[in-house]
């Protein structure tokens, strides 16, 4: 351990700490920008490249970067001497003399780390004015854009795409007053290899990364009258929703997230959850059929679209691995625009099927060429988390103030399996409990399979499914399932099923849910709602929700049928690795 | 990957022995799967590939970054730094004309300027025929001989507008 001072008070942190983290202990905030530490993830990025959180220490020279800083005995740390203030003012003026200043309309107004860090360093005017730089935007993918023009070069979503998920799209490109985070080969997004996955987005502070949004085209649609306008929420959606309106982190808000939906105007409202249970019907038939005839093991799960990218470019070789069946997402439209438009009397191109996805790969994923028929895609829009909550403001539905309401039918019932889906793990605990009681053919008690589950990047188990020894893998996050991919390339581990996602923690920590700005608690919480929904529904396997029997009974026949194929499958494409 | 920076088909297809000499110089190097021990290695590396090849358009850098197992936009960022490195072909002769402090005090901005009426270049440009490049380099460290200009491997010192078209002819 190590004892210094900050600001006159006596602290004692352990060895290698930094300023900045004994400064925290006594509860004194140094403003960051550039510092992002994500705790659950053990991510920390400290390249102090914007020095706001330079403080001055006691016969040092120059003042010291409090976040890169590491202390020493008797250390004497003053944050709020004069000089440190000055110095601060004039860094973030000279930050802001190259930034934009068009707050107002930006996409991050009012969750912007630098507008928030201006407001609480009472800066009130900029002195430096100068030459601005001159970069374009790249609005080239569905689901991220990039604009270097509010690009503060903190280089977090270096961090996040290169070191967090090792997709290794961004990089600090040119020098000096020109440099600027860009793609090899100055090339658009959608030529690169980018999963889409919007960690970066998560991770930048300022404008620079954001998602492409499809608000308006959601308003357009919802006031066409010759449209049938039907919206699905994804699982982890309920349970960050609630924090952009001042709702604790971890807060349920399902029943009020329909009715504020139906506010909005959607014909219906339905449920992703209907066609995760539905997923696990067809995944797990797979997962019961490729371990009966120990084939093409593991099978990997498929629902994440930032991860089948991700394995589509950096293991093209492992393309035969993932489970054939589509996304929840993808299930949900493809059943609207068939099974459902058919009882409804509708043609498909009359029905426009939105999603709200905690996610931004979802965005690209329903752009995908296979996943459209005759010009009409199964998925017609697709928002995230934070751009549902734009809309509900806009159109002024709070939704801490309406009372709950239910999804419709048909495609609105859920159990707890599909709830589960939001949190890493999930998707295999759901497909172990159906796979369980169809080996065995009982309706076992036990469904918890606490093994899988939490925030740890890769968790291994070996778990009984009626009788059968299973050894199983969960990885979220993209570095981590590298890891686990190389070593099953190199002959080093084998299992028998592997969930992944592409995002750490799951979709509860997806591109598109509300900002954490790197408070990693917020997620705990998040999955702690995620895994109590599940405990307090009355059905909790998916082969048990009544309206997925009522599908197959009516529609699809079995799982794996020739019919489910043709609605419920995909393939992957091998694509170019750089 | 087509290079998009000229009409060429890729370099690494195309010259499967310079592929060969710079697989060989960087297999000497003693690489291994730690990212950190390459990532010290890359300089060198891009320095041989463009001794090899002339120039580092994508494709050289994409071979470059799959030895060396880091991310090809970290080659790229790396690349883009350096002046000395390019992207594009340059000429058999490349002026490099200084113009750092002393230099530039010295008269190397008139210097410059007639090069490129002379080569009808401007700073950066390649002549059609691939003969010569006309750039601006800061410092060589010759600065008592202001104004410096060099041409390859050679330094001309105390260079004046004048002195230009010798300078060119000599490049045979």
């Amino acid at each position: 351990m190590v004892k210094l001072s900050v600001n006159n008070m006596a602290v004692e942190v352990e060895d290698g700490a930094t300023i900045l983290d004994a400064a925290t202990k006594v509860g004194i905030k140094i403003p960051t920008l550039c510092h992002m530490h994500l705790d659950s993830f053990n991510v920390e990025h400290r390249c102090a490249s914007c020095r706001i959180c330079v403080v001055e220490v006691e016969g040092r020279r120059n003042l010291a970067p409090s976040c890169s800083t590491p202390v020493s005995e008797g250390m004497k740390v003053k944050t709020n001497s004069i000089r440190a203030i000055n110095a601060r003012r004039t860094i973030l003026d000279l930050i802001l003399s190259n930034h934009p200043k068009d707050c107002l309309t930006c996409e991050k107004n009012g969750c912007c780390e630098l507008q928030e860090l201006a407001g609480e360093m009472g800066l009130h005017q900029i002195l430096y004015k100068g030459e601005m730089s001159h970069t374009t935007k790249d609005l080239s993918s569905k689901s991220i854009v990039r604009d270097p023009a509010k690009c503060i070069m903190c280089r977090r979503c270096e961090t996040a795409c290169n070191v967090m998920q090792t997709v290794g799209i961004l990089s600090g490109v040119g020098r000096g007053f020109e440099v600027t985070v860009g793609t090899a080969g100055a090339r658009p997004l959608v030529d690169t290899e980018c999963t889409f996955c919007g960690q970066c987005v998560a991770a930048c502070p300022v404008g620079a990364l954001t998602e492409m949004s499809y608000v308006y085209n959601v308003w357009t649609a919802l006031n066409d009258p010759s449209k049938t306008v039907i919206v699905q929420t994804a699982p982890a959606v309920r349970v960050a929703i609630g924090e952009e309106f001042g709702m604790e982190p971890g807060t349920i808000s399902t029943g009020q997230l329909v009715h504020g939906l139906r506010l909005l105007g959607f014909n219906k409202v339905f449920d992703t959850n209907f066609a995760a249970d539905l997923t696990i019907m067809e995944e797990t038939h797979e997962l019961v059929e490729r371990i009966t005839k120990n084939e093409n093991l593991p099978i990997l799960t498929s629902c994440c679209p930032g991860w089948v990218k991700f394995l589509e470019h950096q293991f093209p070789e492992l393309t035969y691995m993932p489970s054939s069946a589509k996304s929840p997402q993808q299930m949900f439209g493809a059943i609207a625009k068939s099974y459902y438009a058919e009882k409804i009397g509708k043609k498909p191109e009359d029905i426009v099927v939105v999603s709200v996805m905690p996610c931004l790969a979802k965005k690209y994923e329903a752009s995908r060429p296979e996943f459209s028929h005759d010009g009409v895609a199964d998925v017609d829009i697709v928002i995230s988390t934070r751009e549902l909550a734009g809309m509900f403001k806009e159109a002024g539905v709070h939704i801490d103030k309406l009372d709950s309401q239910d999804y419709d039918n048909p495609l609105g019932e859920s159990t707890g399996a599909a709830m589960i889906f939001g949190a890493s793990g999930g998707v295999l605990e759901a497909a172990l409990r159906t796979a369980a009681d169809w080996v065995s053919g009982k309706d076992l008690e036990s469904v918890d399979f606490k093994a899988v589950r939490g925030l740890e990047g890769v968790k291994e188990a070996t778990v009984n499914v009626a009788g059968i020894d299973l050894k199983v893998a969960v990885c979220s996050g993209l570095g981590n399932t590298r890891k686990v991919l190389e070593k099953i390339k190199r002959g080093e581990a084998s299992y028998h099923a592997i969930e992944i996602m592409a995002c750490p923690g799951g979709c509860l920590n997806g591109g598109g849910q509300p900002y954490i700005h790197g408070d990693t608690s917020i997620l705990e919480r998040r999955k702690e709602a995620i895994y109590k929904i599940d405990k307090d529904l009355p059905k909790r396997k998916s082969h048990q929700n009544p309206d997925i029997i009522k599908l197959y009974d009516e529609y699809l026949g079995k799982p794996g049928s020739h019919k489910a194929h043709k609605l419920l499958h995909t393939e992957y494409v091998k694509r170019e690795h750089f | 990957m087509a290079c998009q920076n000229c009409e060429e088909l890729d370099l690494i297809v195309k010259f499967p022995e310079k592929t060969a000499e710079l697989d060989t110089y960087i297999d000497s190097l003693g690489l291994n799967n730690d990212m950190e021990h390459n990532r010290g290695l890359l300089i060198q590396c891009l320095h041989r590939a463009q001794h090899i090849f002339g120039y580092l358009p994508l494709e050289v850098q994409k071979h470059v970054s799959k030895k060396l197992s880091l991310h090809l936009s970290e080659v790229y960022g790396v690349i883009s730094f350096y002046h000395y490195f390019t992207e594009t072909p340059v000429g058999r002769y490349k002026i490099n004309v200084c113009t750092g402090t002393a230099c530039f005090v010295k008269g190397a901005g008139t210097v410059l300027e007639e090069f490129k009426r002379y080569l009808n270049l401007e700073q950066g440009e390649t002549s059609a025929d691939r003969k010569f490049s006309l750039g601006g380099v800061r410092c060589l460290g010759a600065c008592s001989l202001a104004p410096v200009v060099m041409v390859n491997d050679k330094v001309y010192g105390n260079v004046t507008p004048k002195m230009v078209p010798e300078i060119i002819n000599e490049c045979k």
